[in-house]
């Protein structure tokens, strides 16, 4: 295994075919139950389709309990879906983990007390049976991108939440994984640190071309990152809205841009159930325009 | 660092030293007190929990300096020195039980962790091995250690009570080993399954170090557990040469000599000590690079 191995192209697979693109994540048709015929049955994911191109920064949002980190956690292979498939780059998601295609982070960064930061960073490549040298040589690179490379040899526990959490990303990109899965990583930072954290993130996506896939509950964080945002409803997971966001590049001014502001007000629509696939099916008592509305923008996205 | 490392020790000392002034100060006092009113309490006639005379309390002094006379008539080695090598014997022994003790528990933990079902097998029976008193199984090990063939060591009466010290130690080891190795947060063993780490990877670099909090107090335990198996291992089996049977000889004495026996229990309580000490300095060796509160 090689830190350069880059995804195969997709399409070998008959079940990426559907996709419009060469896809790097295709999920299809996949439902998940835990304690299936059980009193606590939940069903927490229900018929999910997703493509998501290679490159792309896709943010996951939804109200607690939607079944967004679950859906998350089927594509690191880290839940094994109770239905349908998820293909990574031609393979399965289980290849996929095995070959290290994936870089994750979490809502707690999660460092190593008994390792220093640089040692944290080379846990994956340690894993992945890279020599020392090229090991130190990594972490030292990976230390500058996420700007603290003077903390190299510093215990996780005398850095701040921020820092700690910018070393879990660099750990997380150890391996170049084409694919990173990220879990409302920046959930437990302080609002400032957070929007630094998110610039950094579509710097290093846009540096490296890694594919993201990234869990949140805040809505102005989904829009900032993310080329779309796909929206969750709960009891079952279920997509109900896909939200392209037309951006540009990402720059301090993108949160005053009223684009900006439309694409959040577009989010925040959907997570309230007034457009989107939900709404169609629900909206009988709703006014007639929003509900023409509504379908058109559900149309736009088959 | 160093200078640190001495102001501590140095304060530990001079705690130690408060502590046998105090014991000395109140067990003085004690005898002062019943000698004063004939082993009563003061104005009534009820007697004190402990008699007062020097056959049941001797002197505390006395004690101290029973350790610098000869152990016995017709022998000029000094008691502290005769209890040191006695000391030692038995701290062979508890040292031996407790390194198997360590591994036996060790993997006891990792094979319980390994499945579920040899944990919820086992861990009933490691619990029960417990409530087996130590002199019905001591006997049972010697005769075992006499009839056993290992080939390349010939067996010693002293491994047999090295292994019954191992009995009492490998149980907190067993315990604090399995909630240790099961201590880490989901998302951690979640980030090592996506790093694609198998069962042993994630034991070396998670479980384990992550189960170094845990298994340090279980250490100290067994360490106690190791010195308290020996010295009663030795008592059962009858094996000579360690403070086990240096407590029974100076017991029977007791009458003509009753210092003596207090000086050994107090050698006894030192090789205890000694023994957490040592499992210390492996706490600080291991602990040094973790935040403050872990320690």
């Amino acid at each position: 295994m090689t830190a350069t191995s880059r995804p195969a192209p997709a399409g070998t697979d008959p079940a990426t075919t559907q996709a419009t693109t060469a896809a790097a994540i295709t999920v299809t048709r996949v439902d998940q139950v835990f304690n299936a015929g059980r009193s606590n049955q939940v069903e927490a994911l229900r018929g999910i389709d997703l493509a998501i191109a290679p490159g792309e920064l896709v943010s996951l949002i939804g109200p607690s309990g939607c079944g967004k980190s679950t859906l998350l956690r089927v594509v690191a292979d880290l839940v094994e879906p109770t239905g349908g498939t998820v293909t990574v780059n031609g393979k399965s998601a289980r290849q996929a983990r095995i070959d290290q295609d994936y870089g994750m982070a979490f809502q707690q960064a999660g460092l190593f007390d008994w390792r220093s930061v640089a040692q944290n960073i080379e846990l994956p490549l340690e894993l992945a049976g890279w020599d020392r040298t090229r090991r130190r040589a990594r972490s030292r690179q990976l230390l500058e991108l996420v700007r603290l490379g003077e903390f190299a040899d510093h215990r996780p526990w005398e850095l701040s939440g921020g820092m700690q959490q910018r070393v879990a990303i660099a750990r997380a990109l150890a391996v170049e994984p084409p694919i990173l899965l990220m879990d409302e990583p920046f959930g437990a930072l302080d609002e400032m640190t957070r929007e630094h954290m998110q610039a950094e993130l579509v710097r290093i996506s846009a540096e490296t071309g890694t594919t993201v896939v990234f869990v949140t509950h805040s809505i102005p964080e989904a829009v900032f990152l993310s080329r779309r945002v796909v929206v969750m409803s709960a009891r079952p997971g279920a997509i109900t809205h896909i939200a392209a966001i037309g951006l540009g590049a990402r720059t301090e001014d993108t949160r005053e841009d009223p684009a900006f502001f439309a694409a959040v007000t577009e989010v925040r629509e959907a997570l309230r159930g007034r457009i989107g696939a939900k709404a169609t099916a629900t909206a009988t008592a709703k006014a007639a325009d929003a509900d023409a509305d509504a379908t058109a923008i559900a149309g736009e996205e088959r | 660092m160093l200078a640190a490392w001495a102001g501590r020790t140095a304060r530990k000392a001079l705690v130690l030293v408060g502590v046998v002034v105090a014991v000395g100060l109140v067990w003085t006092g004690y005898k002062a007190l019943g000698q004063a009113t004939d082993g009563h309490w003061p104005g009534t006639s009820i007697d004190l929990p402990v008699p007062t005379d020097d056959r049941t309390l001797p002197p505390f002094w006395d004690i101290l300096r029973r350790f610098f006379e000869p152990q016995r008539r017709g022998d000029d080695t000094q008691l502290w020195r005769f209890i040191l090598d006695a000391a030692a014997f038995t701290f062979r022994e508890a040292a031996v039980g407790f390194v198997i003790g360590l591994a036996v528990g060790l993997g006891l933990a990792l094979a319980m962790l390994r499945s579920g079902w040899l944990e919820r097998g086992l861990l009933p029976y490691v619990v029960v091995s417990q409530t087996i008193p130590l002199i019905a199984l001591a006997p049972l090990v010697v005769a075992w250690g006499n009839q056993l063939d290992v080939g390349f060591i010939t067996w010693q009466p002293w491994m047999s009570v090295a292994i019954i010290a191992t009995y009492l130690t490998f149980f907190p080891v067993t315990i604090g080993a399995l909630r240790g190795l099961k201590s880490p947060a989901p998302e951690a063993l979640e980030l090592m399954r996506s790093c694609a780490a198998g069962w042993w990877a994630t034991v070396r670099k998670l479980r384990l170090p992550a189960s170094v909090p845990y298994l340090i107090p279980a250490m100290k335990v067994a360490a106690t557990a190791s010195v308290v198996g020996a010295i009663v291992g030795e008592i059962s089996a009858g094996v000579r040469g360690g403070l086990g049977r240096l407590i029974i000889d100076y017991a029977q004495q007791y009458l003509s000599d009753p210092t003596r026996l207090y000086a050994v229990v107090i050698g006894a309580g030192l090789l205890g000590i000694a023994a957490v000490a040592l499992v210390d300095l492996l706490d600080r060796a291991l602990m040094r690079n973790r935040p403050r509160e872990a320690r």
